[in-house]
């Protein structure tokens, strides 16, 4: 259970809505679902219905509306560059399928050591420091800007090293 | 400019130190405001200063505030922090290096309209900011700035930030609220506007981040100094978000009326690769593309006279096309962003990004002929004036506007 696996964090969310509010909590408690597998599972959204007094289907369209909820699983590193026109205008486009070539995957795959998956997604706010991406994984979102191939498969590299270690 | 007023970080090293923003008079103007104003004197200095919303629509920020309903209570203050129009990138730079200035304004707002609680809702992907924030309200909780009874006053204020996690419409003031609510962020059907029936079906103030930013150099330094910078009808400074072709991106803050020449010639030294200047998007992918002619350069960027050469300032995110575009290409790439981005509330915008994006794409490959091109234009005619909110009626702008000012780019 959520609230069992992490009850302060729980309570300090729930604490952040007038108590009559319950259902606002909906968001950042799938947040704290899925930060253990990377997505949220069915007994995740169970539990978050139960907490936010809400259904469980409504849950699990909160899920699906909002792009940086999951509910599969995918590489521990979602890297997620942005293909919007402004980055794009700086050779974001290039950037995404360079990286994917040299990953060996297509957009939206997963490398086979289920590390990396390469996400084209909208604006980052990011514009003047393209080409650029965000990471998402159990750390939560961290961005990476003013990149080169060379730069991004170093990042990756990184992750590989640590993996190793681990 | 001497001296930047929003982006003060650039002058004032560490000012994202509460120490260091406390000793160049941070949280003063807060303080004056709980302790020797009424909040309707604090509503009425804002309406004085003439400061305008920032976050495209450019309201009248105090007469916002003046019509907060005061039969009906508590009262909220939601600062949208959602910054997601591609080509924008303003907020982010204030919250992440001036953010106590940015705190002070939301909480100056909160005070004025006698708000208890205040949120700020933050796009998910500003993740780290939104821990930065929460740091950054415990430290003034701990220093008594925030809290019960501030300053002996009878008035208490907590703040809370709220992450979103990847919507574009949640930048919509209602779609925000209904997200806060734990809702699907879909627009609500206006009236009731928000001053009215807001979050939680009580009266609520929105506000964008740069807006807010404003308040306390306001409360401290009085409408008329603030009157100085900018024009008659859009007083003050403007953080423009300059990106797309040009040899310096970046944020820069002006005054309004400031003309594009200034901020993409001067700031920005013009477009690289000897490359000429083709079109200019000054709000983003919501904007209407300009023809980048001499009188459009020497054009002044407020709210009045960016309408009279066919677009609007909004958010001031000005993207730079050069000749080396075509807009075909330029077109199938907003149309994908507003597709993917449209809620799938009402039809003529969840029906028409769709089918204008499949268009658009058709057309950018060169498949198409004339008879799409011309589709493409009606269908976006269609769409205009029939959407539930802005989301729909800006995905056209650049269509309509593309289509008619760059005949020679559709010509097969």
């Amino acid at each position: 259970m959520l609230a069992e696996k992490y009850p302060l964090e729980t309570q300090n969310i729930l604490a952040k809505y007038p108590p009559d509010q319950k259902r606002s909590a909906v968001m950042p408690l799938l947040y704290l679902a899925q930060r253990e597998s990377g997505y949220v599972t069915k007994a995740a959204m169970q539990d978050i219905a139960a907490l936010c007094e809400m259904s469980v289907t409504e849950v699990a369209s909160i899920v699906g509306f909002y792009s940086l909820y999951y509910d599969k699983p995918a590489g521990k590193y979602r890297v997620q560059v942005c293909t919007d026109l402004p980055c794009a205008l700086r050779g974001a486009d290039e950037f995404l399928s360079k990286l994917c070539e040299n990953l060996g995957i297509k957009v939206g795959e997963t490398t086979p050591d289920g590390l990396v998956t390469v996400e084209a997604v909208m604006c980052l706010a990011g514009c003047d420091k393209a080409p650029m991406f965000q990471t998402q994984s159990s750390e939560g979102i961290t961005y990476h800007e003013n990149q080169t191939i060379e730069s991004a498969l170093e990042v990756i590299d990184a992750w590989r090293q640590q993996e190793k270690q681990a | 400019m001497t001296e930047h007023l929003l982006l003060r970080h650039r002058d004032i090293p560490n000012i994202d130190q509460l120490d260091i923003y406390q000793q160049h008079g941070g949280f003063d103007a807060f303080r004056k405001a709980v302790t020797t104003m009424q909040p309707d004197a604090v509503i009425d200095l804002v309406k004085a200063s003439g400061l305008r919303g920032r976050g495209g629509a450019g309201f009248p920020t105090g007469m916002k505030w003046a019509f907060t309903d005061k039969k009906n209570w508590p009262h909220y203050v939601v600062c949208n922090a959602d910054e997601s129009e591609p080509g924008t990138f303003k907020d982010r730079e204030i919250m992440e290096r001036n953010p106590f200035q940015f705190l002070e304004g939301v909480m100056i707002t909160a005070y004025a309209v006698q708000a208890n609680l205040a949120y700020v809702y933050l796009r998910g992907e500003f993740w780290q900011i939104a821990s930065q924030l929460d740091r950054q309200i415990a430290e003034l909780e701990a220093a008594g700035i925030l809290g019960d009874k501030l300053f002996g006053a009878d008035y208490s204020l907590r703040l809370r930030t709220h992450l979103g996690a990847g919507a574009y419409i949640c930048g919509e003031e209602t779609a925000m609220l209904e997200s806060i609510e734990g809702k699907l962020g879909q627009p609500r059907l206006r009236p009731p506007f928000p001053p009215s029936f807001g979050l939680f079906g009580k009266p609520t103030v929105v506000n964008n981040v740069e807006t807010l930013t404003n308040v306390p150099l306001i409360v401290a330094r009085g409408a008329e100094w603030y009157r100085s910078f900018g024009t008659d009808k859009s007083p003050g400074v403007k953080v423009f978000s300059l990106s797309g072709c040009i040899n310096r991106p970046g944020n820069y803050e002006l005054p309004l009326g400031a003309t594009f020449r200034e901020l993409i010639v001067g700031r920005g030294l013009g477009v690289p690769f000897g490359h000429k200047i083709k079109a200019i998007m000054p709000a983003g992918a919501s904007s209407s593309l300009i023809v980048a002619t001499d009188e459009a350069l020497n054009t002044p960027m407020d709210y009045e006279s960016v309408p009279k050469v066919g677009a609007q300032l909004g958010s001031a995110s000005v993207i730079v096309i050069d000749d080396s575009v075509d807009i075909r290409w330029l077109l199938d790439k907003t149309l994908h962003f507003f597709k993917h981005e449209s809620c799938g509330k009402c039809t003529p915008c969840r029906e028409g990004t769709y089918w204008m994006s499949h268009l658009a794409e058709r057309i950018a490959s060169d498949h198409a002929a004339q008879a799409e091109v011309d589709l493409l234009y009606s269908v976006a005619s269609q769409i205009k004036g029939k959407c539930l909110c802005a989301l729909g009626e800006f995905s056209i702008e650049a269509v309509l506007s593309g289509i008619e000012r760059f005949k020679e780019d559709f010509v097969s």
